[in-house]
Formats: structure tokens, sequence, C-alpha cells
């Protein structure tokens, strides 16, 4: 046990730093979108790094392929079929939309919708009982006037 | 506000509490393999004890086979070699070797040295074919039925309980 | 024989916490005044105990007692001294020990700073925070010990750190985080003490709160540190990944924020009482569930401890029995009756219930995301992963939604204010927000972008509200020096923090969207250009440090010919894990930092070199530590230092 332990703390601990290859495009835009691929492509062995930061093996194949993909005028959503075709949705850190999913993606919308009716709900009925209160603010608002006046004609 | 609603946040956390006790025995590093019965990828790949031999997928399809993905630089690969050569041995199926991104010579040396298990290697140099396999990290063993369908994949080292539960698998097959 | 004493000393520990435990809650229970006043030198015994057995472990790192598992496997004798102290809660072990005696030295601090409470009140809190502590002394004594031996034949040196924990941020990141994340159990405990008193007035909120901030600025403090650390030392440049670890310390955070503003409107105002108790449960059971995730192996995470299910399973139980109990508590006994005060559609109290929406959504939203593969996975419906791009398209637009409610909020009085006041007040903020956001990038970049637009708008939303407000109250005043120190720390607090907000916002919006990057292959004498800065590569040259040896790159950088610094990225090898380590150099400035990293040697003395360009990265850990600040400089608040009772319903800030 301990020693898987400690081949787990070795293995992990090697693929935590900085992964450059120097990959020349010749456009910009690929360049970019080079970038954002490895960022949202996960590598499938590391410890939760993307494609861009890891040093392993499998990240650097991977992205060698996602490079070469885009020499080959491939586009975004072929490199994406292609990870996936091989690896599963594992490596999508953007997860796809589907049933399943559902409530992933529409769960903190709905949660928004739902805490907002709270609260118009309970600003109502609370304010059902405050119609006293708000004639107090409106003379606060006129009697503050009245104070002003009363202030400036002091200064003078 | 009706008492009823003060229990919600007990009732939601005991379902969490379920999730998260499920969670315990369930590895979240363990990658279920994309190909489940899909056909084994496409491929024309030098063999690796005769170089001059190209081998493809006529060349593992007709019966069931354990494709084993291993490697030289591979610690875990050393570990389950002795298993391989005893399955190897019991002749009830075929193993074939996937030489993942390795040197030929330190391959060769170290199938002469420990024993060779393998009908034949495919010596997949670039890792390319491991890439389209969608091989993550060696030892693995793909489980293929005669008509080269991927059916299971075992991650890992490759034990007693392993061959147990890859015999139980094909068994299943015949029944069919 | 100092590491049985530090087991021994846990074990007392223990002893204390059980009575601790047991006594004063009975006391409190049965109106018996000793049983209730044993509570403070139960907490004090407690206390000395733990830090004897923490000073234990310590020890034993410092002398290199490899005989200690604990100690060979996370230290080596050629480790620099301050990471062989460090390297003390470098692992699950002496962190978790750790965590336990900044437990017990936040229930020391309670028994000695509650003069005002009454005396079944701090037995009960007291009480409460025996039982968690009894939780995690077990937990230690049980699974986790630091203390055990290889004996009799133990390693001559230990297998060293781990390199990306040699630094400085070791040393004060996992202290000041636990002290966060810790500190939240006082909250907890008073709230837990308050349903179990049936005393649920606002005093209870009163003295809740200066806890509360000052945990909340710990936490904001401790995570604002992890950023900072993780973009220097892991040599990619990135300040936030959405990882499990960082979302576990991020949680409680959000939910502590809407906590802490959820109490100062109980406090003055009596109402939501049943809701700031559940916050208060919540935050900490959130703080307890990120213990759960980052230890138990349940999720992957490069920051997560070395796990074990067995241990997993130890939590798990604990969760159970701490939140389980204490939300069964809140069912039956939180306050059903709906309380008599009553506010209009715009005032503070309905902002204060939008500001509680939309860090909760943002909280849930976070949890939803970091759980969610397990769910699935749990359910047997394969592996899916959630990253960056969920949480960003998620958090931040609801981020940007509590940012505008903010400057409303400024505006906005108890029980009611007369929208026409509100339009004239921010009528001119609103304005001088959204020209700022129009014409930023014009002056700073390449023309308009829509995120610069938001983010800078929203921003000096926050500052120009904030700077109205304060203005207001020099309008009829002739003494400023006066008005000054009239203020109360709570507003200089609230107005720190709010600006702080502001400075991050701008941090994170620049950062995002001005960056620049690039990877280059770079001989000796090569030259490349990024963001109009020159960087010429001199080669690199081997030096040697206190454990490691490295190849050292030296890299000028000129400005329009004039040169600006030059900066020494090193590959390190360590000699005792033979592991490679990337140590970025950085030039750090308050508008922009340049940041160099080596990547592997490449053919001839070339190397494939990495150079950022980070513009107002800092500003986003500025604008962490203002907030931090601002909780800090609450707590000073003349009203939580009296025992004054006739103070409660004055509202100061």
């Amino acid at each position: 046990m301990l020693k898987l332990l400690m081949i787990m703390a070795v293995l992990s601990f090697n693929s935590v730093h900085a992964a450059i290859d120097t990959y020349e495009f010749k456009d910009a835009d690929k360049q970019a979108r080079f970038h954002e691929l490895t960022a949202d492509l996960r590598c499938p062995k590391c410890q939760n790094q993307n494609l861009a930061d890891s040093n392993s093996e499998i990240a650097q194949d991977l992205r060698q392929k996602v490079y070469e993909m885009l020499d080959a005028d491939q586009s975004d959503s072929d490199i994406v079929d292609f990870m996936v075709a091989r690896y599963g949705e594992f490596v999508l850190y953007e997860p796809r939309f589907s049933l399943q999913n559902s409530i992933l993606w529409l769960g903190p919308f709905a949660l928004l919708i739902v805490g907002l009716f709270v609260v118009l709900f309970l600003v109502r009925s609370r304010s059902k009982n405050s119609k006293i209160d708000s004639a107090e603010v409106e003379l606060d608002t006129q009697q503050q006037k009245r104070l002003k006046q009363v202030l400036n004609k002091g200064k003078k | 506000m009706p008492r009823l609603l003060l229990f919600i946040p007990l009732a939601l956390f005991s379902i969490l509490i379920l999730f998260l006790w499920k969670g315990l025995s369930i590895d979240p590093r363990e990658l279920p393999s994309a190909l489940i019965d899909k056909p084994f990828p496409a491929f024309k790949v030098e063999a690796l004890l005769s170089p001059e031999r190209k081998l493809t997928t006529a060349d593992i399809v007709g019966k069931p086979v354990l494709i084993n993905v291993w490697a030289t630089w591979c610690p875990s690969c050393r570990q389950e070699h002795e298993q391989l050569l005893r399955i190897a041995q019991e002749n009830k199926i075929a193993i074939i070797g996937l030489n993942y991104k390795d040197d030929r010579t330190a391959a060769t040396k170290w199938l002469t040295q420990l024993g060779n298990p393998y009908q034949f290697n495919i010596y997949d140099e670039s890792g390319m074919l491991g890439l389209d396999l969608g091989v993550y990290g060696a030892p693995e063993t793909y489980l293929l039925d005669a008509q080269g369908i991927i059916r299971h994949r075992h991650v890992g080292v490759v034990t007693e309980q392993t061959w147990q539960e890859l015999q139980a698998i094909i068994k299943s097959w015949e029944k069919l | 024989m100092i590491p049985e004493l530090g087991e021994y000393a846990l074990i007392l520990a223990l002893g204390f916490s059980v009575i601790l435990a047991i006594v004063p809650l009975y006391g409190a229970a049965s109106l018996k005044t000793i049983w209730m006043e044993y509570a403070k030198p139960l907490a004090k015994a407690q206390f000395f105990f733990m830090a004897i057995s923490f000073a234990c472990l310590a020890y034993a790192f410092g002398q290199d007692d490899f005989s200690v598992q604990y100690v060979a496997n996370h230290s080596n004798s050629q480790l620099p001294m301050q990471f062989k102290l460090s390297a003390v809660w470098g692992g699950h072990e002496g962190s978790l020990l750790l965590w336990a005696l900044i437990l017990s030295g936040w229930t020391l601090a309670v028994s000695l700073f509650s003069r005002g409470l009454p005396l079944d009140m701090l037995a009960r809190v007291l009480g409460v925070m025996g039982i968690i502590a009894t939780g995690f002394i077990s937990f230690l004594l049980w699974t986790s010990s630091p203390f055990l031996r290889y004996l009799p034949r133990y390693p001559r040196d230990g297998a060293d750190l781990n390199p990306l924990l040699q630094d400085f941020g070791l040393i004060v990141h996992p202290p000041l985080l636990y002290m966060g994340y810790v500190g939240f159990s006082v909250a907890f405990a008073f709230a837990i003490a308050a349903l179990l008193s049936g005393r649920l007035d606002a005093a209870w909120a009163r003295w809740s709160r200066p806890w509360t901030n000052v945990a909340w600025a710990f936490l904001g403090g401790g995570i604002t540190l992890g950023s900072w650390w993780a973009y220097y030392e892991l040599g990619w440049g990135g300040w936030w990944f959405w990882d499990p670890v960082e979302n576990a310390s991020l949680m409680p955070w959000l939910v502590g924020t809407a906590l802490m503003h959820s109490l100062a409107v109980t406090e003055k105002r009596g109402v939501f009482k049943s809701w700031t108790l559940l916050l208060a449960i919540f935050a900490f059971s959130l703080s307890l569930l990120g213990t759960f995730l980052v230890r138990s192996g349940v999720l992957t995470s490069v920051h997560a401890f070395a796990s074990d299910p067995e241990r997993g399973f130890f939590i798990l139980v604990l969760l159970v029995l701490t939140i389980g109990g204490s939300l069964t508590l809140y069912a039956f006994k939180a306050p059903n009756v709906k309380s008599e005060s009553s506010f209009g559609w715009f005032s503070r109290e309905m902002l204060l219930l939008i500001n509680n929406v939309f860090l909760m959504v943002m909280a849930v939203t976070v949890l939803l995301g970091t759980l969610y593969p397990l769910l699935i996975d749990a359910l047997g419906s394969g592996k899916i992963s959630v990253g960056p791009p969920y949480f960003n398209a998620l958090f931040v637009p609801i981020m940007g939604l509590l940012v505008v409610s903010l400057g409303f909020s400024t505006v906005a009085r108890w029980r009611n204010t007369s929208l026409e006041s509100v339009k004239q007040q921010l009528m001119l903020p609103g304005i001088i927000s959204l020209a700022s956001g129009l014409i930023f990038p014009f002056l700073y970049g390449d023309g308009f972008n829509v995120r610069v637009f938001i983010g800078i708008s929203l921003s000096m939303w926050i500052i120009t509200t904030v700077f109205r407000e304060f203005k207001g109250k020099f309008r009829s005043t002739t003494s400023i020096t006066e008005k000054l120190k009239q203020l109360s720390p709570s507003y200089y607090g609230m107005m720190l923090a709010h600006i702080g907000v502001a400075v991050t916002a701008i941090g994170i919006t620049l950062v995002s969207v001005y960056s620049e990057e690039r990877d280059m292959r770079m001989a000796p004498g090569d030259t490349m250009e990024l963001a109009d800065y020159q960087f010429k590569f001199l080669g690199t040259k081997s030096v040697k440090g206190a454990n490691f040896v490295a190849d050292q790159g030296t890299i000028e950088i000129s400005l329009d010919g004039e040169s600006v610094v030059t900066l020494y990225p090193q590959k390190r090898r360590y000699n005792v894990k033979k592991s490679m380590m990337t140590e970025a150099s950085i030039d750090p400035g308050l508008f922009r930092d340049l940041y160099l990293a080596l990547g592997e040697p490449l053919a001839d003395g070339a190397w494939a070199v990495r150079v950022h360009y980070k513009p107002y990265v800092r500003w986003l850990w500025l604008g962490g530590l203002l907030m931090a600040l601002g909780g800090i400089v609450t707590v000073f608040d003349r009203r939580y230092r009296k025992n004054d009772t006739q103070k409660q319903g004055v509202a100061n800030a």
C-alpha cells in the first residue's frame, strides 16, 4: 500500500511543471486555436491537468497530434471529436450539452430564477405591512428638503 | 414557513452522502475505454522481431485474442510478465504484444532474457497506434473477439484474478 | 522518545476534548454553573497538549529523526531548515495535526475573548467545538498518526519534500488557509449553541460577527496566497484552474461572504434568523466537505494528498455526524416564526437577500461542477470532466450581477428608499462607469473590447458608488478629521473590502484579455519580441543550490532600447528525488509582470523558452489582500468589545 502511494506520488510529481514546446504556426489564428484547444482538452492520464500544462508523454503526443491536425486545416470540432473517439468525454473540460448534463448546465440558472422568485415573494409579503413605512420615508425626503432649505438660509 | 421546509437541507445532504459513499469505491483515475464494442483501429505497422513483416488488422482477426500493451520502460509490465507467460502456456488464447514507444533493441533483449509470451509483437514506435487505441499508460490489455471488436480493456498489471475475469468473459461468448 | 511524547500529548488532548464535549453541554442543559465553568479551563488544557504534540513533531523534523515515518517521507537532511519545519504540514498526517492545533487555538481564543457572553452560551459554544475536536483528534489517532515509526530498521535519510513545496508559499499558505477553514467552526458553534439554547435573538448575531469576519479574512487571504503561489511556482503563469482542491477553499469563502452580510442584517434588523443560522452551518459544512474531498481520493487533483479510502470513510462518518447532526437540530429547532419587521422593495434588506441569492448560486455552481463527475460516475454513466470552460461560463456572469447589486446597496436604506433618490444618487456614478468602460480599451488596447468594457464598467461602478457614499458622509460636517474618527471600523472595513472586489475585478479582466505569451526556441544570442519588450537570451550556466543543481538561463529584457531587467529562470534537478523542476523568473510590476520559464534543452545550447506578458496580474492579489484587510478592520469596532446591550439596535454603517 505504501509502495503504491509512493509510486503514485513520484509519478504525479513528474508531470507537474511547465510544458513548453516550440511549435511554430504559420498564422496567428491557428496559434490561438492551438492554445485554446490544448487548454480545454484534458490529459487522460495526469492528475487533472490540461494538455497545455502537462509534461507527460501522452500529453506531448496529443499536443503533437493537435498541431498536426491544425496544420492540416482540420476544424476545432474535428479535433475534439478525434480525441473523444479515442478517450471518451473524459478529455473534455467543457462537458457536452446532453440530457445527462442538463442539470449541470441549467441547474445554476434554474436556481437563480428560483432564488429571485423567493426574494420577490418575501419582499411582497413583507411590504404589505409597510404601507405606513413608505409614507414615513416620503415624509423623510420632504423633511430633508426643508431641512436643507433651512440650513442654506442659515449659511447665508 | 412550514416546518417541513426546514428539513430540505437535511434531505439534500443525505442524498449527497450516498453519492460520496459510493464515490469512495470508485477510482477516479481509471478511464474506461472509449472503443468498447468498436473495431480495433486500422493499422499497418512493422513487427518487432521481424521488421520486414508488415502487420495489419488482418493479422489479429479470426479468433479471440489478447492485445497486451507493454514497454521496457514500464516497471509494471515487468511485474505482469510472469503471469503473461503462464497464460501463454495454458494455450487457451493467443497473446499479441503491442510494443509501445519503445526501443527495438531493448525490447528484443527483454523478450530473449525474460521469455516471450507473445505470438508476435506490433512495434508501435511512434505511439500513434496506441493513440488511436486510446492508450494512456502501459500496461494495458485488450480483449478482442473473433471479429476484431474490442470487448474489454484492463488497465494495469494482469494478475491471476484478471485472467479469471477474462476467461469468464470469453466463456460468456461461447454460451451465445 | 519525543515522538512518543507527541502521541501521548495528542491522546491527552483527546481526553480533554471528550470532556469538553460532554461536561459544559450537560451543564448548560441542566443549568449547573460549575459544570459550565469547566469549559474555559478545558479549552486551555486541550490547546496546551495540542501545542506540545505539534512541537514534538516539529522537533522530530528539525532533528532529522528519520525513524519517524512521516518525517522520512517528507524531509531530508539537505533540506533547508525553514522547509524542514514547514514540511510538518507538507503531507496528510502533519497537516491534519495543524488543523487540529488551529481548532484548539480558536477554541482557546473564544474562551479568552468572550467577556460579554452569558455563561451558558459560552459553555455551549466551547462544547460544540470540543465535539468537533474530538472527531478530528480521533481521526488523527486512529488512521493518520504522524508519529508512527520505522523500527527497528529506519532509513539513513529521508525521501525529501516535493520540490514544488520547497518554497515560501508552503510556509504561509496552509496555516493561513486552515485559520480560515477552521475559523468557520466558531460561527458554526455559535449557531448550534443558539439552536440548543433556543435563544435566537439578535445578540447571537452580534457575538458571531467578529469571529466570522476574521475567519473569512483568513480564508480569503489563504486563497489569494494560494493563487499567487501557484502562479510563480507551477511555471505556466496561470493563477486559477478551478481544480477541485481550489474549489474546496472557494466554496466556504463564498458562503462565508453571504454569512457575513446576512449576520449584519440579522443583528441590525432581527430578520432572516433561520436563514443566517443555516448559512453558518453551511459554511463550516463546506469546510468539512473540502477536507473530505481533498483527503479521501474521491476526486483527482494535483493538490490532493496521497489518499486512502479508509481515511475517506472515517471523514465521511465525521461529516454525517457533524453536518447531519447539525442539520437535524436545525430542522427541529430553527425558528419558524416570521419576524415582525417589514421592509419595502428597494431596501437594504432586499439587497441583502439579492446578495445572498447571487453568492449562493455561485457557491452551488462551484459545488455542482466539482461534484458532477463523481455523481455521473457513481450512477454508472461514465466518466466526464468539468473544467474551466464550464466554471468561467457560469460563475463570471453571476459575479457580474453581484457587482451591479453592490453599487445599488450603497444608496439603499433600511426598510425603504425612494426610487427618486436612488436615481439621483446613482446617475452620475453610472455614467462615469460606462464611460470609463468604453474609453479604457481604446486607451490601453487596440480598440473596443466587450469583456474589458464590462469588466472596467463594473469595477468603476463599485469605486464610484463607494466613493460617493463616503463623500456623502461629509456633507454636513465642518471638521473632516472629526468625521473620519467618527466613522466606525465596520464602515472602513466594508469600504476596503468592496474596493478590494473592484481591484480584483480589474486585475482579472485585464490579465484575461491582454495577456500575451510565446514559446520559442532560443539559442544563445537570439532575441524575441513580445508586447513591445525585447528579450535577449544569453545562454545558460550551471549553478548549485542547497539541495539541487540547476541550469540557469540569463535573459536581458529591454523596452525601446533601454534595459529594463535581467532575469534568471532555472531548470532544477533536485539531488534526492532526482526530479526536474522549472523555476520561473518574474519581473513583478504593479501594471505588468514579465514572466520567463525554461522548457527543455534543445540541440546546440538552445532552449525552449516561454515568455509571458501579464498586465495588471498583481491587482488580482492586491484586491484579495484588501478584502482580507477589510475583514480584519471590522473587528476593531467598539461595539464588539463593550458589553453594552443597549447599543444593539443602532445602525452604524
